[in-house]
């Protein structure tokens, strides 16, 4: 089973900004499959279009020349109903934290859980508290996102993005605001992840001490993909 | 509240929590909303004022046709009818009684300001024309010269209406003669006249010697019980030789006026803009305060919509906000608002309040718009790609 193996495979898709003169392509050519359970680094340098491929890939942006299949779905001409489903089973992690500055950190998190479905306010609790705990986040559940840290912020919005049991997380530059443990806690607990679950991880990064632990680092320049090396985690 | 909430959705009050999150913002949109209701309930007060007091002298008279000048848009306006047209009428099987009414303005000049009664002479030998309050009253009427007052009539001491009995009654000059009033009435000026006054036909026609008997100003008919005053109506325009008279059953003529007061003179129709602009200012209030809200929210919205959640969701938020501000900006609105009304229903003495009815449209209007403009504000959520909101 092809689609199992590979939760995410793109084929010639190119990608552009703008319309009519001002339009720019971002993205030539990318053909890649990411394999399952793996954990997937992007690099390169700004503008290289290492967003808008993660973007593309998570269904969050419309798939305009090309082929996107994320979980044996056909990215390319998706209704907006399959796009929603599609993205209650992947966990986006964004580079800005954009948790909702009325909610608590618990409550934050409750959201991932909540967009499954109608469920069991206690249960939604209990499963929140537990991922935040696993983040070392358990003093923290009932404070606004006002009275946390950059990295307790980023450390909630991942903790969101891991509370549905997603198959897909992808994140992008997840460490840029995490301190040094934070950061190395973070990457354990994806690879953990991704051996227990199969969970597949594709993440932008420009972090070495996640560049060490990755099984896959893809460069990026130009829009096109330059790189592509097998490493052994 | 927010657990109430809760339990009704089924799902965090993300709208109650984010609207309450900047108590300061969300007091502020709260003015907004009940400001636009204050505005909407003065305008519909005046409105239903000026109906109130164009429907209150038909609300004297007991009636089921009545006959009137081709020109007499309103009560008070048109030419006379001539009282053959009455005999004509009583010809028809089931009208059983008819009344000639005359109706002029007199002027009672008090101390300070002048006081201006719109007056109507009546039959006392027939008080079946008349509401029962005033029925009850037409015995003093058989004198010369004898009146019953508007007690609710504006620059009135009301205590100096409320002292006129039969036992203790008030004279007072006008054009030369002495009128003397009996009794009072509860009528309440409009926007015609300070206030009304009733007195026999013979004493009308004394105060107003260019009068003739022969023409009043309306000829009113009582039917047969159960008898159709439209049917009769219609069958009377056919009987009556004078094709040119408007012969409408009382009611109709009653709403007539109403919409001719509305539609057709100055007064009526700058109140109606009144509304309608109130209305106009309250939509684009609500919608403002929502749209700025969900703006204010927007990456937190791509948020949501990156994680999987569907445009129903985010309606399901702004409905809630929308209800919200709704009620609540509908409380302290319809508090001020009726206030208000109260206030200048007393400086005016016109008929100004705050009716069941009126709460309920401008409530369910209130919501109704506070939905619509939450479904418009989030429209621009609905069609774009997560990836472009942040």
């Amino acid at each position: 089973m092809q689609d199992e193996d590979f939760p995410v495979q793109a084929r010639a898709l190119n990608h552009w900004f703008g319309r009519g003169e001002a339009r720019k392509q971002a993205l030539y050519d990318i053909d890649l499959r990411i394999a399952r359970g793996s954990l997937t680094v992007l690099v390169g340098p700004s503008g290289s279009g290492k967003t808008t491929l993660l973007t593309l890939l998570g269904c969050l942006r419309e798939v305009q020349q090309g082929s996107v299949i994320l979980l044996g779905h056909e990215l390319h001409g998706a209704t907006p109903a399959l796009a929603t489903a599609l993205r209650r089973r992947l966990g986006f992690i964004f580079q800005a934290h954009n948790l909702h500055e009325s909610l608590t950190a618990a409550q934050n998190v409750m959201m991932g859980v909540q967009v499954l479905g109608r469920v069991d306010k206690a249960r939604a609790q209990a499963a929140a508290a537990h991922v935040l705990g696993l983040l070392g986040l358990s003093e923290r559940l009932d404070y606004l996102p006002a009275n946390l840290s950059g990295g307790q912020k980023q450390r909630v919005a991942i903790a969101r993005a891991l509370v549905g049991n997603p198959e897909l997380v992808l994140a992008d530059e997840p460490t840029a605001a995490l301190d040094r443990d934070s950061g190395a806690n973070v990457v354990e607990l994806l690879k953990r992840l991704g051996q227990a679950r199969g969970t597949t991880t594709i993440m932008v990064t420009h972090d070495n001490r996640i560049l060490d632990r990755a099984d896959r680092i893809l460069t990026l320049e130009d829009g096109r993909i330059v790189g592509d090396e097998a490493r052994g985690g | 509240m927010s657990r109430l909430l809760q339990a009704l959705f089924g799902r965090l009050p993300i709208g109650w929590l984010q609207l309450t999150h900047s108590r300061t913002r969300f007091a502020a949109a709260l003015a907004g909303v009940a400001f636009a209701n204050v505005l909407v309930f003065v305008q519909l007060g005046i409105m239903q004022s000026m109906a109130t007091a164009t429907l209150t002298p038909y609300g004297f008279f007991r009636a089921d046709v009545m006959i009137s000048a081709p020109d007499a848009n309103a009560m008070a306006e048109g030419g006379n009818v001539a009282r053959q047209w009455m005999l004509q009428a009583m010809a028809h099987p089931e009208v059983t009684s008819g009344m000639g009414l005359f109706l002029a303005n007199v002027n009672w000049q008090r101390a300070g300001e002048g006081l201006s009664l719109t007056t109507f002479g009546i039959d006392p030998a027939q008080p079946e024309f008349l509401a029962p309050e005033l029925a009850a009253k037409t015995a003093p009427l058989q004198m010369r010269m004898a009146g019953l007052l508007d007690r609710l009539a504006r620059g009135l001491p009301r205590d100096e209406a409320a002292g006129i009995r039969p036992q203790a009654p008030l004279s007072f000059e006008t054009s030369g003669q002495t009128l003397t009033l009996y009794d009072s009435f509860a009528g309440g000026g409009g926007f015609g006249g300070d206030g009304y006054m009733l007195v026999s036909d013979q004493t009308f026609l004394s105060l107003f010697p260019g009068r003739s008997s022969a023409a009043p100003d309306h000829i009113l008919l009582r039917l047969r019980p159960g008898a159709d005053p439209e049917r009769v109506a219609a069958e009377l325009r056919g009987l009556i030789s004078d094709k040119t008279l408007r012969i409408r059953s009382y009611a109709a003529a009653a709403q007539e006026d109403l919409s001719y007061q509305q539609t057709q003179r100055p007064t009526g129709v700058i109140f109606g803009f009144g509304v309608l602009i109130g209305v106009l200012v309250g939509i684009v209030i609500v919608y403002q305060v929502l749209s700025t809200d969900v703006a204010d929210h927007m990456r937190e919205y791509a948020t949501f919509k990156a994680m999987g959640y569907g445009h129903r969701f985010f309606l399901g938020i702004v409905f809630e906000e929308a209800l919200i501000l709704g009620l609540l900006g509908f409380v302290p609105g319809a508090l001020i608002g009726g206030g208000l009304l109260t206030l200048m229903g007393r400086i005016t003495t016109l008929p100004l309040a705050v009716t069941p009815g009126m709460v309920l449209s401008v409530l369910a209007g209130t919501l109704v718009f506070s939905i619509l403009s939450g479904a418009i504000a989030t429209r621009r959520l609905a069609g774009a790609d997560p990836a472009d909101l942040f």
